[in-house]
C-alpha cells in the first residue's frame, strides 16, 4: 500500500483512537479517579480527594497476605507450565511426522476454547465424584472421597493446563533461532547430549522460556474464573478480592485501589523481567 | 539401545503432556454422553439426551444468540476501525507513529480484570450495565488491538509493487485500494475478524462484571450454571461451543499462521 496522505492518515486513525479512548483509556482513568474519591460511612461516594482506600488496603495485613498468595500462585503456575510446555514446543519445532499440523493444532486449540469450559473439565476430573477420586477409591487407596476440587492445588493444576498453550506458542516462536546445525556441530566436536542441552540449547532458548514464564505469570495473576470456580471461595487472590469488592461488598474505592495495585504489580514484574533479559543478552 | 530407550522416554513424555493438556476437553466430551443427572466418570450408558436438553434450554439458547450477536458486532466494529488504523500506521514512518502504535496495542498488556472494573465503573453511570451496547463497547476494546496487529503484519507481507503497477495503469487511489489492496489482504482480514469474534465469544471475565441477568453471554450462562450444578447438560453445551469455535479456527489456519497472529 502506498503511504496515505496526511489528511487521510488522520481520518483513518481517528475512529481507532476514539474507540481506544472510549473502551480503554476512559475506563482506566475513571477507575483511578473512583479509587481516590472519599466514601461516607454508609457507602455513598462523595466528591473530593482522599487516599483512604489505599491506606485501608496497605494497612490491612489481610490484603498483604492476598497479594503474597497471588504472586505465589502466579510463580507456581509459571514454574509448572513452562517446563511442561517446553518439550511440546521442542517436539513441534523438530518433528517431521505428517501429523505435525494436527498435533500443533491440538496444542493450540485449547487456547481458543473458553476458560470456563476448561475449568469445568477440571471440576469433573478433580471433583468429589470425579475421575481421580473414583480411581483412588477403586484401588483401595482411599476409604472416603476427598475434596480435590476446592482449593489452591486444584486452582494451580487447572491454571497450569489452561495457560500451557500460551507458553507453547511463546516458546515456539522463539525456537526459530535454534538451528539444528549448531547442535550437530557441538555433537561432532565431542559434546555429550547433556552437554549439548546445557551449553548450547539452553542458553539459546532461555530468553524464550523467560518470555513464556512472564506471560503465564501475568495471565495467572489476573485470572478470575479459575480461582473463583476451582477455589470454591477458599482461594483468595487479588482478582477474586476485586470481584468480591465490586459485586458483593460494593466498595468501589477499595476495588479501584486493588486494581491499581494489580496494575503496579504487573508493571513491576514486567520491568524486572526486561532488566533480567537485558543482563542475559549481555552475558551470552 | 540407549538411543532407542531415550526416544521411547521422549515419546512417552510428549504423550503424557498431551494427555494432560487435552484432559479437560476429553472428559467434557465423554461426560456429555452420560445419562445420569449428576457427574460421574466414566459414564455407564451413553446417550444424546444431554444434547437434546441443551437444545430445549431457552436460557442457553438466548445466551448463545446474544454471544453470536455481541461477537459479530464487536468483530465488525473492531475490523472496520482497526483496519483503518493499521492502514494509517502501515507503510510510512511519521512522527508519533510508534507512540500511537504502542497506545493501540496497550489493552493487550492490561489485565482483563482491571479493565473489567474500569468498564463497570464507566458503564454504570451511563446506564449501560447489563445491556447489549455495553457488552459491544467492552468487547471492541479487547478485540481491536488484535485486529490492528494482525492487519499490520498482513500489510508487511504485501508487495508495494502491485499497487504501484495499478497506479501506473491509471487506477485512482480509491480503485487501487478496493481492487488491489483489499483482495490481497482478504485472508488477513477474514482471520482478523474471526479472531476478534472468537475472543469476544470466549470472553468470561469482563462479562462477569458488566453483564447480569438480562444480557447474559454464553460463557456467563455456563459460569452461572456450573456454580450450582455440574450435570451433563453443561458438558453437552460445552462440546457444542468447542465444535462451533473450531470452524473459525480451521478457516483462519488456511488463511494465515494462527500462531504468529496470536504470539506476535
Amino acid at each position: 500500500m502506498q503511504a496515505p496522505p496526511r489528511w487521510l492518515r488522520g481520518l483513518l486513525l481517528a475512529p481507532g483512537l476514539l474507540a481506544l479512548a472510549v473502551t480503554f483509556l476512559l475506563p482506566l482513568v475513571w477507575l483511578g479517579r473512583i479509587s481516590v474519591l472519599p466514601r461516607s460511612g454508609d457507602g455513598v461516594t462523595l466528591p473530593g480527594f482522599t487516599l483512604q482506600a489505599y491506606q485501608h488496603v496497605l494497612g490491612d495485613s489481610f490484603y498483604w497476605w492476598v497479594l503474597w498468595k497471588t504472586v505465589w500462585l502466579g510463580l507456581l503456575t509459571a514454574c509448572l507450565a513452562v517446563p511442561m510446555a517446553f518439550p511440546i514446543a521442542l517436539f513441534l519445532a523438530r518433528s517431521t511426522t505428517r501429523w505435525r499440523g494436527v498435533l500443533a493444532a491440538l496444542a493450540i486449540a485449547p487456547l481458543l476454547t473458553s476458560t470456563v469450559i476448561r475449568t469445568y473439565g477440571w471440576m469433573v476430573i478433580l471433583g468429589r465424584h470425579g475421575m481421580i477420586n473414583d480411581m483412588l477409591l477403586w484401588s483401595g487407596m482411599l476409604a472416603m472421597p476427598v475434596r480435590l476440587d476446592n482449593g489452591t492445588l486444584a486452582t494451580v493444576i487447572a491454571l497450569t493446563e489452561i495457560l500451557m498453550p500460551y507458553a507453547i506458542i511463546s516458546i515456539l516462536s522463539n525456537l526459530g533461532r535454534l538451528d539444528t546445525e549448531i547442535e550437530q556441530a557441538a555433537a561432532l566436536l565431542g559434546a555429550t547430549p547433556v552437554q549439548v542441552f546445557r551449553r548450547v540449547i539452553l542458553p539459546l532458548v532461555l530468553p524464550g522460556l523467560m518470555t513464556a514464564a512472564l506471560l503465564v505469570f501475568v495471565l495467572a495473576v489476573s485470572s478470575l474464573v479459575t480461582p473463583q470456580l476451582m477455589g470454591g471461595g477458599r482461594v483468595f487472590v487479588l482478582a477474586t478480592e476485586i470481584f468480591n469488592e465490586t459485586t458483593l461488598t460494593l466498595n468501589w474505592q477499595v476495588a479501584g485501589a486493588l486494581s491499581i495495585l494489580l496494575l503496579l504489580l504487573f508493571g513491576g514484574v514486567i520491568s524486572v523481567y526486561q532488566r533480567i533479559l537485558q543482563r542475559m543478552e549481555e552475558r551470552f | 539401545m540407549n538411543r532407542a530407550l531415550g526416544l521411547l522416554c521422549w515419546r512417552g513424555l510428549i504423550i503424557a503432556l498431551y494427555a494432560f493438556l487435552l484432559a479437560p476437553l476429553v472428559v467434557v466430551l465423554v461426560v456429555s454422553f452420560d445419562t445420569r443427572p449428576y457427574l460421574r466418570f466414566p459414564p455407564e450408558h451413553l446417550s444424546l439426551g444431554s444434547y437434546a436438553a441443551v437444545l430445549h434450554n431457552t436460557a442457553f439458547l438466548h445466551a448463545g444468540l446474544l454471544s453470536l450477536l455481541v461477537g459479530a458486532a464487536a468483530a465488525g466494529v473492531s475490523l472496520a476501525v482497526g483496519t483503518g488504523a493499521a492502514l494509517a500506521l502501515g507503510r510510512k514512518v511519521f512522527p508519533g507513529r510508534s507512540v500511537i502504535q504502542a497506545l493501540l496495542f496497550s489493552p493487550m498488556v492490561v489485565p482483563h480484570i482491571v479493565l473489567a472494573v474500569g468498564l463497570m465503573m464507566t458503564l454504570q453511570p451511563l446506564g449501560l450495565l447489563d445491556t447489549l451496547s455495553g457488552l459491544i463497547i467492552a468487547h471492541v476494546g479487547i478485540t481491536m488491538p488484535y485486529v490492528v496487529r494482525i492487519v499490520l503484519s498482513g500489510l508487511k507481507g504485501l508487495d508495494p509493487a502491485c499497487e504501484e503497477a495499478a497506479r501506473l495503469h491509471g487506477a485512482t487511489p480509491w480503485q487501487t485500494f478496493w481492487r488491489v489492496t483489499v483482495p490481497a489482504l482478504r485472508a488477513t482480514l477474514v482471520a482478523a475478524g474471526l479472531i476478534a469474534f472468537l475472543f469476544s465469544f470466549d470472553e468470561a471475565v469482563i462479562v462477569l462484571f458488566i453483564a447480569g441477568h438480562r444480557a447474559t453471554t454464553l460463557p456467563l450462562a455456563i459460569y452461572h450454571y456450573i456454580q450450582f450444578r455440574t450435570d451433563p447438560q453443561v458438558a453437552a453445551l460445552s462440546v457444542l461451543v468447542v465444535l462451533a469455535s473450531m470452524i473459525p479456527v480451521v478457516v483462519i489456519e488456511r488463511g494465515i499462521d494462527i500462531r504468529r497472529a496470536l504470539a506476535g
